[in-house]
């Protein structure tokens, strides 16, 4: 009985705010036709997309679409300028520019989603916990966040990762850590408006559980907004791991991530600045694509705003 | 507002102790025999023994955080491993080469956002603020470290105007300290300029939308003069916040920008601290960063209390 209850609301909701949309296009055509009809009316957003989208697919599909080795270097090839053998130049080790660009688009990935999805794993049940029962332990995570917060997002990354040890998976763990507080308040200040919906205490007054109103009527409906932090927090956390592989502290030597390629690059800036263009465009590339999909998928979601 | 006031300061002591207990547990976390992480790999026995009554590592946890937090509030926070020198000396050297380093990105930031986001306010969804907005999205975009690199490959190698790197400090060569802090601070104030022009802009249209904005325009004054007497005002009121929130951006920037530019500022310092496993010193640096957090934000409320007065008001309103 709750259940139909809170799907009607959803409707409601979202037939509410997307009034004009609606009277615009009619819901002719499956949902791809629809897709593409709302990519055309941004741009941006649907560039940026699609650029996401080709460095997904660079990352999955590495071992395939690299030319070469990333690992293998080559002692006659050393810092040889762009050419048609490579298209990007090749490394102080004689290593394969594009081959190391293309290998680096996973490590990057990797670590910004992964890193983002511990965040999320740790930081929306807090927040829905502390948002949903609010007191004392809700006054404790939130005091807990505030100094969680001051550490500014690098200088907890690269304590933690001192702790830890450098490595792939300290990174995404230490970024993922320094991203939870963000969670953890993003989803409680929204759990703490919506708890008070009507629809929330409909279901609660039919006798649903705790656990069932946070899983089925609280966090439906507030997927949407943690959706959009999350296409926010991707770029800052592929920034993070570039940022201290590129110190060091990350990703460690041979392994092809962007920021450990710019470390390296550094030193022959005179001799071969290609080795410090690619990859930093790269990083540019991935993290303003995501920035341009993010912004439009808020205005997706959230057509109040637009 | 004596409440007001009294409530910051408080949620401000508690954030600190919360801090505190953060850095006490992570230097704990660290595996090995805490004494001779805090004392170094190559600490006789003698060293591990003092280190050990000093900080009370063989009492309780928690009598050996209060010892620990007791002698961190006098200011002793242990020494560095590799110097020996107390790790609060070695900090607060740092901290002005930092600070300039800040305070030049700051003036970098301002200079470009205000008059940007100002005008893109005004001219709202012309061509100049669509320009203007993309360019903010690449400048939050672009990866600092990258820019400059790429600034050091185009000015420093290329044209050969400024040096990449050399650090004098700034009473001792004035000139030649600004010639190399002029890349360095556009680097670091880049990323900021965009975030605080994207706020002026949003926070412009909210006051020219007021009506005391239509107020002025209708009685006949001049758009300049309502712009620059009553809207500027108003409108960069909240941008003060989102400084000090960005306050924790900037320490971090720095990091990287000083190990870019070879700045010996204190970003230099724990990036060689973790290096040399220098975990007093380490522990120092995180430890005093999130504190001048806190401090920077707690004095931003407070201005922001005296810039607004509404709030003022209502504290009043409160204590009658």
């Amino acid at each position: 009985m709750s259940q139909p209850a809170a799907r009607g609301h959803a409707e409601v909701s979202a037939g509410k705010s997307t009034a004009t949309a609606v009277s615009i296009e009619p819901g002719r055509g499956g949902p791809w036709v629809r897709a593409w009809r709302r990519a055309r009316r941004r741009p941006p957003a649907a560039v940026g997309a699609l650029v996401v989208l080709v460095f997904a697919t660079l990352a999955v599909g590495a071992p395939w679409v690299a030319p070469g080795d990333p690992l293998q270097g080559n002692w006659s090839q050393v810092r040889k300028a762009p050419s048609a053998a490579h298209p990007l130049g090749t490394d102080d080790l004689g290593r394969d520019v594009l081959a190391r660009v293309i290998w680096g688009s996973r490590i990057s990935m990797q670590a910004g989603v992964f890193a983002v999805l511990l965040a999320m794993a740790v930081g929306v049940p807090l927040g829905l916990i502390a948002g949903f029962y609010r007191g004392t332990l809700d006054q404790l995570l939130m005091r807990l966040t505030d100094a969680w917060l001051a550490f500014p997002f690098l200088i907890l990354a690269i304590g933690l990762v001192t702790i830890l040890g450098p490595s792939l998976t300290n990174v995404t763990v230490a970024i993922g850590v320094a991203a939870t507080p963000t969670f953890i308040r993003l989803t409680r200040g929204l759990v703490l408006s919506t708890r008070e919906e009507d629809y929330v205490q409909g279901a609660r007054a039919l006798g649903a559980g705790d656990l069932r109103l946070m899983g089925r009527h609280v966090l439906p409906n507030v997927a949407s907004a943690l959706l959009v932090q999350a296409t926010v927090q991707i770029p800052g956390a592929i920034l993070g791991e570039a940022i201290l592989s590129f110190l060091g502290l990350g990703v460690q030597p041979p392994q092809p991530s962007w920021g450990t390629m710019l470390n390296a690059a550094q030193q022959f800036l005179e001799s071969a600045p290609w080795m410090a263009w690619w990859p930093g465009l790269a990083i540019f590339a991935l993290t303003l694509s995501f920035n341009l999909a993010g912004d439009g998928l808020r205005d997706l979601l959230d057509p109040r705003d637009y | 507002m004596l409440d007001f006031l009294l409530q910051r300061l408080a949620i401000s002591l508690v954030t600190l102790a919360v801090i505190s207990l953060i850095v006490f547990t992570g230097v704990r976390m660290i595996p090995g025999d805490p004494a001779r992480v805090l004392a170094g790999t190559d600490a006789d026995e003698a060293g591990l023994e003092e280190v050990r009554a000093r900080y009370g590592l063989r009492d309780p946890l928690p009598v050996q955080y209060l010892r620990w937090l007791s002698l961190a509030v006098r200011g002793d926070l242990g020494e560095s491993i590799r110097t020996r020198e107390p790790v609060v000396r070695t900090v607060v050297r740092k901290i002005p080469i930092t600070f300039e380093l800040a305070c030049l990105s700051l003036l970098v930031a301002l200079a470009i956002a205000i008059p940007v986001g100002v005008l893109s306010a005004v001219r709202r969804n012309s061509l100049w603020d669509y320009a203007a907005s993309a360019l903010a999205l690449c400048g939050l975009s672009v990866p600092s470290f990258w820019l400059g690199i790429m600034l050091i490959l185009l000015v420093s190698v290329r044209l050969g105007w400024l040096p990449a790197s050399g650090f004098v400090p700034l009473f001792q060569d004035p000139l030649g300290n600004l010639q190399r802090m002029v890349m360095p601070a556009l680097v670091l104030g880049t990323g900021l300029a965009a975030v605080l022009m994207r706020q002026t802009r949003n926070a412009m249209i909210e006051v020219l939308g007021a009506d005391y904005i239509r107020t002025a325009r209708s009685k006949g004054l001049a758009p300049r003069a309502v712009v620059f007497r009553h809207a500027i005002r108003n409108g960069l009121v909240p941008v003060v916040t989102i400084l000090g929130l960005q306050t924790g951006a900037l320490m971090g920037g720095a990091v990287v920008t000083e190990q870019i530019f070879v700045v010996p500022g204190f970003g230099r310092l724990i990036v060689e601290a973790v290096f040399t496993r220098d975990y007093p010193l380490v522990q120092g640096v995180v430890l005093i960063t999130a504190s001048a957090y806190v401090g920077v934000n707690l004095l931003v409320d407070l201005s922001y209390s005296l810039l607004n007065p509404r709030i003022r008001v209502r504290g009043a309103a409160a204590e009658r």
